[in-house]
């Protein structure tokens, strides 16, 4: 990948350096496009599997690969790819005179503690899921290749940090770029949430070598959803950033204001961390009070998510209006459907809407009993991640690759045939998962007939329907490859290079307060309110004196 | 700070939609005692099965229609592995485990909970309809998780 000669601007004083950063940029994304395609050939054994069309050999069990798939797609495709991502914005809009070395070694440490987790789970010494609840105790190397990949996402965030710092102190008068603001705001957040799986390393390591002779299993769970929780908002900001910044540029429009983008992502940053609890409704040592004050502060982050959604939806409206479109159906018809670019953000988003309402269901305290561990939650974790955010992130790939590597993008109808056959994969897919859920089909189970059970029987029909839609998701994730593949090896470097910009704020728009740039103030307040959250529940676990469990491998 | 009047509204409903779910589970949750299952209370497991009344699970009759079952998770069982109760029982399981995280669930009824090793989890139901209920492990426990499954025969 020699894009030092691919960047758009060489007559610009900070071209190399830049171009340097967009090599950086497109490694992270070609590498979460790799991870993906195995995510995925995972994904769809499992769900053949899970609907007994096949059965898994022993060297490719069926939680061997549930780990892989799980792994693969919640941990490292998303981080990879918000990182180069991040990376891109923060290069892109702040010019940078310093090294790039500590953005690659970010970069390498995170590959490093991806290919040492992947290879442990496949030798099948950490068949513990993605969730790794003690006290199934893995292969101590899981557990660093893990914390290997979070330390390597700290890298990056204190690379994207500093060149925020250095650009505010040479700039004190200047609101810091959007884009660079987004991104730092949402690396903010990652770090305080990571504090939370870090601790649970110092807790699992020593204990998965034998040097501790138990362990605290409902202080790791609580540790785990700390993070757990954020780590979805970490997706979900991923995609919030191109939804506001990079979608708007498919058809010419403006970022609809930018005060109030920043007001959504500092709420973001408050609120995504003291809500873990609402994954613990059920756990017995918790009490029921904190998980009542976890579901209101979960309530409280739905809010920049209805901001996010005016804002999107007015970002259209303004745009059709001044190319004289007016009304609802004008409006949609006006918008580049044909574009994967947009199209893949903008089926993200109408998945999102019935995805987001779920996760209110799951949220909602007592309710939470009729879905907690079905298929239900499968559905929702596909309709949200699995939809808006990996579809996001599909389709600003193919807006990234070719302005990152200076390439023409290979077979763009191919692209777009992908992204509506897996927002249709997903709908059936996630449906039928929903749907299975209700009828109390369990997740993470193998085989759900219990030896013909009554009752079981009736989740049968779904799982097909699951590995139907399913199948659709897999054969698109395979056409993405094929055109993130073909983009390189087919090397077409047009004449005026491909660009990828960030789109202008809305001439309109108020002037942003200075105040929402003090990040660092942000950070401050983000981590009392997460500390606030857990103290109780964390200082109740601890006087419980609760039993430490030896553990075992139960694989 | 200027916000579009059209926005505000929007946030307004948002929240005020918000507040309405949140005041429907608050009622619930006191006027009903709709609670998720919370109970705190430890227990020793390395000697669960030494520990009363642990040591001996299964039904217990404490009153007409009023039972209490207690029930040992282990891979890949439930100890009991089959209680039989008349129709209009009220059941209250209190549940641990004897080795790792199991799952205590009973599909189209509001049990559910999880079962952590050095916890008792406890959660209450009536059974109105008579039938032969799943009672299944829906947390991953190992290799043989998809087998860990007992029965519930309300009569």
């Amino acid at each position: 990948m020699t894009a030092a000669s691919a960047s758009p601007r060489t007559d610009e004083p900070f071209a190399l350096s830049r171009a340097g950063g967009n090599l950086l940029a497109l490694t992270h994304i070609y590498t979460s496009t790799l991870v993906l395609g195995i995510g995925a050939l995972f994904g769809l054994l499992q769900g053949f599997s899970r609907a007994s069309l096949i059965t898994m050999p022993p060297e490719f069990d069926y939680y061997r690969m549930l780990t892989a798939h799980g792994v693969l797609m919640a941990l490292v495709f998303t981080t990879f790819f918000i990182t180069g991502l991040f990376t891109y914005a923060v290069y892109e809009t702040i010019p940078r005179v310093r090294s790039l070395a500590l953005g690659w070694t970010g970069y390498c440490v995170m590959l490093v503690g991806t290919v040492l987790t992947t290879v442990v789970i496949l030798q099948g010494d950490a068949s513990v899921l993605y969730t790794f609840y003690a006290p199934l105790k893995a292969s101590p190397l899981f557990y660093l290749g893990a914390t290997l990949l979070v330390l390597g996402t700290w890298c990056v965030a204190f690379d994207l940090i500093f060149n925020v710092i250095w650009f505010k102190r040479a700039n004190p008068a200047k609101r810091i770029p959007l884009p660079a603001f987004l991104a730092v705001t949402t690396m903010i957040m990652w770090i305080i949430a990571t504090l939370g799986v870090v601790a649970e390393m110092l807790l699992l390591l020593p204990w998965s070598l034998g040097w501790t002779p138990g362990i605290d299993v409902e202080l790791t769970r609580m540790l785990f959803w700390y993070f757990g929780h954020p780590l979805v908002y970490f997706w979900i900001m991923g995609a919030y950033t191109i939804w506001y910044t990079l979608v708007p540029t498919t058809f010419k429009g403006k970022i609809f204001s930018d005060a109030l983008t920043r007001v959504a992502f500092v709420m973001l940053l408050l609120l995504s961390t003291p809500v873990g609890l609402h994954h613990q409704y059920l756990d017995p040592g918790v009490s029921a009070g904190w998980k009542w004050m976890h579901t209101v502060l979960t309530y409280g982050v739905v809010i920049p998510s209805f901001m996010t959604a005016f804002a999107i939806f007015a970002c259209f409206e303004i745009a059709a209006k001044r190319a004289g479109k007016r009304g609802f159906l004008a409006t949609v018809r006006w918008l580049p459907w044909k574009n994967p670019v947009f199209a893949g953000p903008a089926c993200g988003m109408l998945l999102f809407i019935p995805g987001g309402f779920g996760g209110i269901v799951n949220n909602s305290y007592s309710m939470d009993v009729l879905v907690h561990n079905t298929m239900w939650i499968v559905g929702h974790f596909h309709i949200t991640v699995g939809g808006p955010v990996a579809l996001t992130f599909i389709g600003a790939s193919y807006g990234l690759i070719p302005a990152l590597s200076g390439r023409k993008l290979f077979a763009p109808k191919l692209a777009l045939i992908q992204v509506y056959t897996f927002f249709v994969g997903m709908t059936i897919m996630a449906t039928a998962m929903h749907w299975a859920g209700l009828l109390g089909s369990p997740r993470r189970t193998s085989d759900v007939s219990y030896m013909g059970a009554q009752g079981a029987a009736t989740w049968h029909p779904e799982m097909l329907w699951a590995a139907f839609g399913g199948t659709l998701v897999a054969l698109s994730i395979l056409m993405f490859i094929i055109v993130a593949t073909g983009t390189y090896v087919a090397n077409e470097r047009p004449e005026v290079p491909p660009t990828f910009e960030f789109a202008p704020t809305d001439e309109d728009a108020m002037e942003t307060p200075a105040v929402l740039d003090r990040l660092g103030r942000w950070a401050v307040i983000a981590l009392v309110l997460a500390i606030l959250a857990y103290a109780g529940p964390v200082s109740g676990e601890i006087h419980a004196h609760a039993y430490l469990v030896p553990g075992m491998r139960t694989w | 700070m200027h916000v579009h009047r059209s926005e505000r509204l929007w946030i307004f409903f948002g929240v005020a939609m918000l507040a309405v779910f949140l005041g429907m589970i608050t009622t619930a949750a006191v006027v009903d005692g709709l609670v998720p299952p919370s109970r705190v209370q430890t227990i020793d497991p390395t000697k669960v099965s030494q520990t009363p009344p642990f040591d001996h699970p299964g039904l217990h009759k404490i009153a007409d229609n009023v039972y209490e079952a207690y029930y040992v998770a282990h891979i890949f069982s439930f100890t009991p592995a089959s209680i039989e109760i008349p129709a209009g029982a009220r059941v209250t399981f209190y549940v641990t485990s004897a080795d790792v995280e199991h799952g205590f669930s009973i599909p189209e009824t509001g049990v559910n909970t999880m079962v952590t090793p050095g916890w008792v989890s406890s959660v209450s139901h009536t059974f109105t309809t008579p039938g032969t209920f799943l009672l299944i492990c829906n947390e991953y426990c190992g290799s043989g998780h998809q087998l860990m499954a007992a029965k519930v025969v309300v009569k």
